[in-house]
């Protein structure tokens, strides 16, 4: 079975290609079954090579296929090869599985739009292709490859609504913001291959551990720019501007990409590429920082939004904070936990929300929904699922397991553990507070506008599929204090570093407290947002309490900053030098060369006698040298 | 055969160059700038006939013939010039025709 | 004798072409497109010949020579050579000729025949110059190629050609000029040195001079190259040039006429100097970078869609320049990846761009806009190219700037850094153009004809391409191993202190030593 692997990410690829070239000819129906079909495919494959992987696991843990020389040049030879270890069977089982509901839901969800129904499909298949190379890619180079390929169709799908000028602007954004980290990976490469020769990954990995010393000023610099492409593509601190902004595309998109898989692409480098962070801990503690900081000031952002896609979008960042934490502080295990976990609830979370904005004809602002509650009960339903397990209730969601493993490997870390372990902690506080926000402010209070949707299977059965593996997905990784039965992370420390235990009674205490300010940030948006509406309105009225607003509203003030300082300066520059400054001097000659014509054809009178003076004056002048001269 | 000093000879060559040149440079009139190139034409003749006769060499005398012949062809064309430049410009002022002005 | 042919055929048929304009306007476009399908046909079968799966070992540096006395009293013969090098762009340059006879099949419809002449003199003067090694031809064909491409533009450009014609001519002439100059130094120096006045190229490799000597006469070769390669302070022709060049001369100037340049610094330039070419290689990738950065600036800030593409190419082909001298094995095979790919996308760019213009008679990208909807394929794959050139991987471009910057990396760290800096610009123009002519919304209320089956076949081709480039492009970077090989060890020769990069052996990596600080 293992040899099927290659069909995994080819399959999507075909389903590009079939659309792609004949997607006009076909009718709804077709593409959806085409789109729709390959994902299908590609997930059950997916299914078998994982279910094959895990039953009889091959020899040393990891399969290798390799279909092509790439390049080979100079001793540099990629191949277009891949390679399955427990951390891609998770990877591409989740990004199949989940990719495959949320194709299923986008085939009734963007069935009324007018045009480009073939090319959404397309765009989507191709995302599901890239991801797949990324997660499967044997070598960087191919790693590469997929990393761009899912830039371009978060690019081409953000941007979806072509017409709307602020849709090109927030997929511009996207993919040049993220380019920079791309850039910053690109050089890794560069510096990777000089200093070890090679760009696969395992060896790659075995001869850094062997070659290099540990906090060496070189495995700082791999790691560090390993680190900015990471940065980009997960929308961490400084470079995640971009991703509120690329809410801007169809809701679906927002769930597969800009939530479940491309986003957390970052989290699987640092893992990928575990060996390189491990031997450089100032890295590994920025990533854990960059982590910690980004989760609380998204979590502030997301208490603030309006649109309820926003929300998301600040809490995706502000989760994925919590991953990068978890790599930061080698709780490899917990952060793959963690993304597995977040996949399911945090799709479940923007497909339904895509349901409220479909049955309010596109109305996206909170302060306009209120009381679905009864109008769609199921959609309530399964959304509570998913908000209860991203703002982790204690024991019975999937959310818990995952966060609560994140925050005993923050404790147990070395650098400043206990105080990447408070501000996790404070973001599970966060995280709680605004996700009820949301909950109350969409499902509970007074009917603002009328829904008018009713959902078709298409629609619901991937939330019940979600809503469900939201709440059991934790019970694969189950803590020691909590029935000690740790598939997940057994079957993960195949591939990645164990992670450092701590005592069972301090893991007991930690998890009340985690506990304890899940369900106070719930109890606080119930206070706040339900029964004193009032108390929140007043505090916004204080100076200080609007301008606190103000700031997190707009994202602390990073794209105001970066507006203008960088793109602002960047436009104008360019545009004043429109004609292009190095044509002046090639001008300049033309224009000496023009005034020198001006004058001597003035000398061309044109007067037969004016010729012969100056062929005399000439020839007299040409005597006098000979003569008083030589 | 008294012999003549070849710096008159010269000399005299040389001024009537200098007239020929003159002509050319002062008068407005083809017929007389024409008139003025002969002139021009035969002071070079005669110098190189002095020339000739100083070194007792016949090359002198073979050029000038050139230059007889070299004469007559330009005249030949000078006055088809001549005959073109009153056809269409109605005289014979050779400051007229000077539409070849930069 | 098969080389001569191949020149000599594109010449026959341009001159049929001509005389067949003067009845009909339909039969100079078929023998054009016969002539070069013929010798498109003939290029595979040699190719697949001389560098297929089977393999060919080379018994010297050269696939296939021939060699006649032309003026034997001053050393000048009529020398064509032809190794990997030369093939892979004899064959890219026949395929941009047929490409430029397809997409000016409508467009030109006045003097067809003498239209089709020049098209085809400029195809066969390019493949003159692959294939010279003489200076004295080489010289020749590279001012043959200047004046049908002068008439390219002069006739058939759009309103501003006979500035933008006169100013490309004075500008490649004066290059031209100083290469001359340099060539005849070269012919006196090695004809003083060792008593055999000749302009043959592989006797002149080598030439013992001193060091001053030199580096004039790399200046003056580099000057000639520096200009068809658009180096940045010299690259103002381009821009004009191209915005006003029909079609098919926009097609052959980006995809040939640039690459001459490039192909001369590798041929000759490098090996004929290679003391002179390394001390001046800092300053060169200074260059490079410089247009890298600079054309990609410049491209954002266009309103002329043809000179925004224009643009493009001087970014591009800084990494062509950054490549050669960097001077190993990655970064040259990368160069010549670049030259092929940015060929084909650049040249795909402008038929597209082209074919817009006969539609909405109009460059200006302020009329554009919101196309997409009415012209879906065009600007589906205009995007295509787009993305292609600002270097996505799986697409040619992408393997070539790897390359680059991989082999640049190694020779010199910080040129390789700032030159990514330009793959960040190369997006923020791509997806510039793709927004202002193709997305948002469509102001104007434009109603297009989208791209017919002629314009269909040209792009679908030309995206094959890319994507073979991209996805397989062993089969290229083999077909130019032996020759940069070659190359590299003429150089190697003479430049002894200095090792031309080794193949990274995995496992016998030296590490500087103040990495291993613990």
């Amino acid at each position: 079975m293992l040899h099927l692997l290659f069909l995994v990410p080819i399959l999507p690829f075909c389903g590009f290609v079939v659309l792609a070239l004949f997607g006009r000819w076909f009718d709804r129906r077709q593409v959806a079954a085409i789109g729709v079909g390959s994902i299908g495919l590609s997930a059950l494959f997916a299914l078998l090579v994982g279910f094959d992987f895990v039953i009889a696991p091959p020899a040393g843990d990891h399969f290798s296929q390799s279909l092509w020389t790439w390049i080979n040049v100079g001793g540099f030879s990629p191949h277009i090869a891949f390679y399955l270890d427990s951390l891609s069977v998770i990877m591409i089982l989740v990004v199949t599985v989940v990719g495959f509901l949320i194709h299923v839901y986008s085939a009734e969800y963007m069935e009324d739009e007018p045009d480009g129904y073939a090319r959404f499909f397309a765009c989507m298949n191709l995302f599901v292709g890239s991801m797949l190379t990324l997660v499967l890619a044997d070598n960087l180079l191919l790693l590469y490859l997929g990393w761009e390929g899912v830039g371009l169709c978060s690019y081409l799908l953000i941007g979806f609504w072509y017409t709307d000028p602020a849709n090109g602007r927030a997929a511009r954004k996207a993919f040049i913001v993220t380019r920079i980290g791309d850039t910053a990976l690109l050089v890794g490469l560069l510096l990777l291959f000089t200093k070890l020769g090679t760009l696969q990954i395992q060896p790659l990995m075995q001869l850094a551990s062997e070659r290099w010393v540990v906090g060496s000023s070189i495995t700082v610099a791999a790691a560090g720019l390993l680190l900015g492409g990471a940065l980009g593509k997960s929308a961490q601190l400084p470079l995640q501007t971009w991703l509120p902004d690329a809410m801007a595309g169809p809701t679906p998109v927002s769930a597969l990409i800009h939530a479940a898989t491309m986003v957390t692409a970052g989290v699987y480098l640092i893992a990928r590429m575990n060996v390189l962070f491990t031997l450089s801990p100032v890295i590994q503690t920025t990533v854990a920082a960059v982590g910690a900081g980004t989760l609380i000031l998204a979590g502030f952002s997301a208490l603030t939004q309006r649109d309820i896609k926003r929300v998301l979008a600040y809490s995706t960042i502000s989760q994925i904070g919590y991953m990068f934490l978890a790599v930061g502080v080698g709780a490899w295990s917990a952060a793959m936990f963690h993304f597995m976990t977040h996949a399911f609830f945090k799709a479940l979370l923007f497909m339904a929300a895509g349901v409220i904005i479909l049955g309010l004809h596109h109305e996206q602002d909170m302060f306009k929904m209120g009381g679905l509650r009864k109008q769609t009960p199921l959609v309530f339903w399964t959304f509570l699922a998913g908000s209860l397990s991203l703002a982790a209730l204690p024991l019975v969601t999937a959310g818990f397991y995952s966060k609560d493993a994140i925050l005993a490997g923050a404790w147990a870390s070395d650098a400043g553990g206990r105080w990447l372990w408070a501000a996790g902690l404070g973001g599970a506080l966060l995280t709680g507070l605004y996700t009820f926000r949301m909950v109350f402010l969409t499902f509970f209070g007074q009917v603002q506008t009328p829904f008018h949707l009713k959902p078709g299977l298409r629609l619901l059965l991937p939330l019940v599929v979600l809503a469900f593996l939201s709440i059991v997905a934790g019970f694969l990784d189950l803590p020691r204090t909590l029935g000690n039965q740790p598939w997940f992370s057994d079957f993960v420390h195949t591939s990645l570093p164990e992670t450092k235990e701590i005592a069972g009674s301090v893991e007991r205490n930690l998890q009340i407290v985690a506990s304890l300010a899940s369900i106070g940030g719930i109890l606080l948006a119930y206070y706040f947002f339900l029964r004193e509406p009032g108390f929140v309105r007043r505090l916004m009225m204080t100076p200080l309490g609007a301008a606190l607003h103000r700031f997190w509203f707009v994202g602390w003030g990073f794209d105001w900053a970066y507006d203008n300082l960088i793109v602002g300066t960047y436009v104008r520059l360019a545009r004043a030098n429109r004609a292009d400054v190095f044509d002046l001097p090639m001008r300049g000659i033309a224009l000496i060369n023009q005034a020198g014509h001006i004058v001597l054809s003035r000398t061309e009178t044109g007067r037969l006698r004016w010729y012969a003076t100056s062929v005399a004056f000439g020839a007299i002048v040409a005597v006098g040298i000979v003569v008083f001269v030589t | 055969m008294a012999s003549i000093p070849m710096e008159q000879g010269l000399l005299l060559a040389g001024v009537l160059f200098a007239i020929g040149l003159t002509g050319v440079l002062v008068r407005r009139n083809i017929i007389f700038v024409l008139l003025s190139l002969e002139v021009m034409l035969n002071a070079a003749g005669l110098a190189f006939i002095v020339a000739g006769y100083r070194w007792g060499q016949p090359d002198g005398q073979v050029l000038f013939l050139f230059v007889l012949t070299m004469a007559a062809a330009e005249v030949s064309v000078g006055l088809a010039l001549v005959l073109q430049l009153h056809r269409v410009f109605k005289t014979l002022d050779v400051d007229v025709a000077s539409r070849m002005r930069g | 004798m098969i080389l001569t042919w191949l020149i000599a055929e594109i010449f026959a048929g341009g001159i049929l072409a001509w005389i067949a304009g003067r009845w009909s306007r339909f039969w100079p476009r078929v023998i054009s497109l016969v002539t070069l399908s013929v010798h498109m046909v003939i290029l595979i079968v040699l190719w697949v010949r001389y560098f297929g799966p089977v393999g060919y070992v080379a018994k010297g540096p050269w696939v296939i020579e021939v060699s006649y006395s032309w003026i034997p009293q001053l050393g000048i013969s009529y020398h064509l050579s032809m190794d990997g090098l030369s093939m892979l762009l004899i064959v890219l340059t026949n395929f941009l000729g047929i490409m430029a006879v397809a997409c000016s099949w409508n467009a030109i419809q006045e003097r067809v025949g003498f239209f089709h002449f020049n098209l085809l003199w400029i195809v066969a003067s390019i493949m003159g110059v692959f294939l010279a090694t003489d200076l004295f031809l080489f010289y020749f064909f590279w001012e043959m190629m200047l004046v049908p491409l002068y008439f390219l533009i002069g006739f058939w450009g759009y309103e501003n050609r006979t500035y933008a014609s006169i100013k490309f001519f004075i500008f490649t002439q004066a290059g031209g000029l100083l290469m001359l100059l340099a060539i005849l130094g070269l012919y006196f120096v090695h004809g003083r040195a060792t008593g055999v006045y000749t302009f043959d190229y592989n006797e002149l490799l080598g030439t013992p001079m001193s060091e001053s000597t030199a580096r004039w006469l790399m200046l003056g070769f580099f000057a000639a190259f520096a200009v068809k390669l658009q180096v940045v302070p010299l690259h103002t022709w381009l821009p004009d040039a191209h915005t006003q060049a029909p079609t098919a001369g926009s097609v052959d100037l980006a995809g040939l006429v640039l690459k001459v340049g490039a192909y001369g610094m590798i041929r000759f330039l490098v090996p004929l100097f290679p003391e002179a070419a390394l001390d001046f290689s800092d300053v060169a990738m200074g260059l490079a970078v410089a247009g890298i950065l600079y054309g990609a600036v410049m491209a954002f800030a266009q309103t002329d869609i043809k000179r925004l593409v224009a643009y493009t190419s001087i970014s591009h082909m800084g990494f062509v320049l950054l490549g050669i001298f960097a001077w190993n094995e990655l970064a040259l095979e990368g160069a010549v990846m670049i030259m092929l790919a940015h060929a084909i996308t650049t040249g795909a760019l402008f038929i597209l761009v082209g074919d817009l213009n006969d539609r909405i008679h109009t460059r200006d990208m302020g009329r554009m806009g919101g196309l997409w909807q009415t012209a879906p394929r065009m600007g589906g794959v205009a995007l295509f190219f787009a993305v292609a050139s600002l270097g996505l991987p799986g697409l040619g471009n992408f393997v070539g700037e790897f390359l680059v910057v991989l082999g640049t990396y190694q020779a010199n760290t910080t040129m390789a850094v700032v030159a990514t800096l330009g793959l960040i610009l190369s997006v923020v123009y791509s997806l510039w153009m793709i927004q202002v002519a193709f997305l948002g919304p469509n102001h104007v209320g434009w109603k297009l004809p989208d791209m017919n089956l002629r314009e269909g076949a040209i792009m679908a081709t030309m995206i094959a391409v890319v994507l073979w480039f991209g996805l397989y492009p062993q089969s290229i970077l083999a077909t130019a191993r032996q020759s940069i090989t070659n190359l590299q060890q003429i150089v190697a020769t003479t430049r002894p202190e200095e090792k031309t990069q080794a193949p990274v052996d995995p496992l016998n990596v030296v590490l500087p030593e103040e990495w291993e600080a613990p």
